[in-house]
């Protein structure tokens, strides 16, 4: 019996036009705003004064602006690097532990190398090389695990992310603790020449912010443009049959996860160096969760990372605004929340209505 | 026995039961084929939704009800989006993992540190005199004693039953279950939404019941649900088992809770104590599959290896092969 090819399917004009596709997105980003403005109502607020606050909080001033952009910049970082893992068809929910570590490292040489005669720039440089180091280590644990010991990345990565806060908690009450008495609110703070300077009246490190755009140029090169990302891609659609065809996964798995903790070792060190000058409990502020978000949305599109992150990172910040309204901040990832399930969901519906077309 | 050891062994048994519901509702969705990952956002979410319906309409029933219909309607969109849509069961389920914690600490700011009304204990009479028994496991609220009924009606349902063996059909060998005239993407919904109410029903009893009280982010329910999704593979996808793993990690909080009152370890350690333990369980129970163990094993000679690979055979355990695996009617 000879085999027919199947016949490929009928185009119809719903994969074909871009505007009814964009449509139908579109519903999805309608139908979350739909919902939170209902969660709104019941917190008893007006959501068009809600709305109104939080984009005052975003783009009010050029402070406010700049912050936006200051927290893009570990969110697209942490996105850059999931889309790795993402591409290979894992789950690397282990992020945020990663982002902790990275800061823990940073901190930890900022310790090692204080009152050292070297120049403050190579010092912030080894704290960066350290957190990258950090990142890694702690993104090879689940990657070890799922490959040697059989343990799903996702509760490994999980597991991680509590031990990850666990350790940062106790350095902070016990080895690290300040002078005196110690306190939840973090270590000492590191030495002001070590901090990453702030452009004139903005809230915003140049050097972060070209590191965030080399990372992003990069991702994109390496997924889109190279054959490592082929291959990557091939493992994520189906690692079996990328292994049969010579495609060493175990190291394509292992290298994603690392670069991927590569990534999150940088965020967590620009965290330390640009925002909190100290390791606190929530080293993370959530950015590998956020991320993980961010990339479910540009669904492996990493060209849409860089826009989606900054419209995340624009809820963040305009969130902190919603106090004044009597409000609390978990708003922001109520929004974020209803934007992906929708997403997600609609896809869903519009891939079904292909089908049975 | 000692006053201060069956305290803390009635506290272990008391901790147990939100992650008993929990786990074993859970074990109940997985069994027919999804995994709803949404745990612990919904008990987060049916903790503080159950502590509020039931604080204004002071009825601790309709807590529960709220706190089952809570976690019944996430699962319906999670079972909507695999079963009927056929996206992927982890992403929705870890995007409704952090709507619904978000979600629990947005609307259930103005009630937070409220007093509120709780499940009082109800010692049973007779049994609660026994010797070292009856303290310790005849000395609680309702819910607990439900849990004990619980724990044995699911098991006797899943593998005693023939709806139990229908469920198994469905997430083991779907097609041949089609075949058989079951309707596999009914079953599953009905599964998947029965499992999550169960999931749901841990939230008000950790707030109306053990935990008592809506106190936001710092209520410490955040991290429970993964342990449960943790202990549903800890216990190989059997409700006994999994009450076992439940109980173990009721006794590592409660062990949390002693060594808070004795040394002065900061309560977020203890708090994240069960986790590497939640890792290396894991790992224990599925290192037997991995391939570098059976060449290692193949290499050791005879009677060690025997041994080995029995002691790894006794701490394998298997999902149902088609968890996760989207079904369509052919």
């Amino acid at each position: 019996m000879s085999v027919k090819p199947q016949k490929p399917p009928s185009p119809g004009f719903l994969k074909r036009n871009t505007w009814i596709d964009f449509g139908i997105r579109l519903s999805a980003v309608v139908l979350a705003l739909l919902f939170t403005s209902i969660i709104l109502s019941l917190a008893k607020a007006q959501p068009l004064v809600a709305f109104g606050s939080i984009i005052k909080g975003a783009f009010g001033s050029t402070i406010k602006f700049t912050s936006v952009v200051a927290s893009w910049v570990p969110l697209v970082i942490a996105t850059s690097g999931l889309l790795f893992t993402f591409t290979a068809g894992l789950w690397n929910i282990g992020m945020e532990g990663q982002i902790i570590t990275g800061a823990i490292f940073t901190v930890g040489a900022f310790r090692f190398l204080d009152g050292t005669t070297l120049d403050p720039t190579i010092v912030i440089l080894l704290a960066f090389i350290a957190g990258a180091v950090g990142g890694v280590c702690w993104a090879l644990f689940p990657g070890l695990m799922k490959i040697y010991g059989g343990v799903n990345e996702i509760f490994g990565g999980l597991g991680l992310n509590f031990v990850a806060k666990t350790i940062a908690i106790w350095l902070i009450f016990g080895p690290w603790k300040r002078p005196g008495v110690a306190s939840g609110s973090g270590t000492e703070w590191i030495d002001v020449k070590f901090r990453l300077p702030y452009l004139e009246g903005t809230n915003l490190s140049l050097t972060i912010l070209i590191i965030a755009i080399c990372i992003v140029l990069f991702t994109a090169i390496m997924l889109k443009g190279t054959h490592f990302g082929l291959r990557l891609k091939a493992i994520g659609k189906n690692d079996k049959a990328a292994y049969l065809l010579g495609i060493p996964t175990t190291r394509y798995f292992l290298f994603a996860f690392g670069l991927c903790g590569l990534f999150a070792g940088i965020a967590g060190a620009i965290l330390v160096t640009s925002k909190q000058y100290s390791l606190i409990p929530d080293a993370g502020f959530g950015y590998g969760f956020l991320g993980l978000l961010v990339a479910m949305l540009v669904n492996y599109h990493a060209i849409w990372a860089p826009i989606v992150a900054i419209f995340f990172a624009a809820l963040s910040i305009g969130n902190t605004e919603l106090q004044y309204i009597g409000l609390n901040s978990y708003f922001a990832g109520v929004l974020q929340g209803f934007l992906v399930l929708f997403v997600v969901l609609v896809d869903g519906i519009r891939k079904r209505l292909l089908r049975q077309r | 026995m000692e006053l201060a050891i069956l305290t803390t062994l009635a506290g272990v048994v008391e901790y147990a039961v939100p992650v008993l519901f929990a786990a074993i509702g859970e074990n109940i969705t997985e069994k027919a084929g999804i995994t709803n990952l949404s745990v612990n956002g919904t008990i987060i979410l049916a903790a503080m939704g159950g502590f509020v319906a039931a604080l204004s309409t002071n009825s601790i029933l309709i807590g529960f009800i709220a706190g089952a219909l809570i976690g019944a309607a996430v699962a319906a969109i999670v079972a909507f989006s695999s079963i009927t849509l056929k996206q992927s069961q982890v992403a929705i389920g870890f995007i409704l993992a952090l709507l619904c914690r978000d979600l629990a600490y947005f609307l259930g700011a103005p009630y937070t540190n409220k007093p509120g009304i709780f499940l009082s204990k109800v010692p049973i009479p007779g049994l609660v005199d026994i010797p070292v028994v009856g303290p310790i496991l005849f000395n609680h609220s309702l819910v607990v004693y439900a849990s004990y009924l619980f724990i044995i009606t699911a098991y006797i349902f899943m593998f005693k039953t023939r709806p139990g063996l229908m469920l198994q059909g469905i997430g083991e060998r779907p097609a041949a279950a089609f075949a058989r005239g079951a309707n596999v993407k009914g079953l599953r919904y009905f599964y998947t939404i029965l499992g999550g109410a169960l999931v749901g029903l841990a939230g008000p009893m950790y707030s109306l019941a053990v935990k008592i009280g809506w106190a936001g982010q710092l209520s410490g329910l955040d991290g429970i649900g993964w342990i449960a999704l943790a202990i549903t593979i800890f216990g190989g996808w059997n409700p006994l088992k999994v009450a076992f793993g439940a109980y173990l990690f009721g006794g590592l909080q409660q062990l949390g809770i002693t060594l808070q009152s004795t040394t002065n370890i900061p309560i977020q350690i203890l708090q994240a104590a069960p986790f590497p333990l939640m890792i290396f369980t894991l790992l224990l129970v599925n290192v037997g599959r991995a391939e570098w163990v059976e060449r290692e094993l193949a290499a050791m000679p005879e009677k060690p290896r025997k041994i080995l690979s029995k002691i790894l055979r006794a701490l394998r355990t298997s999902p149902p092969a088609s968890l996760g695996v989207p079904f369509e009617n052919e």
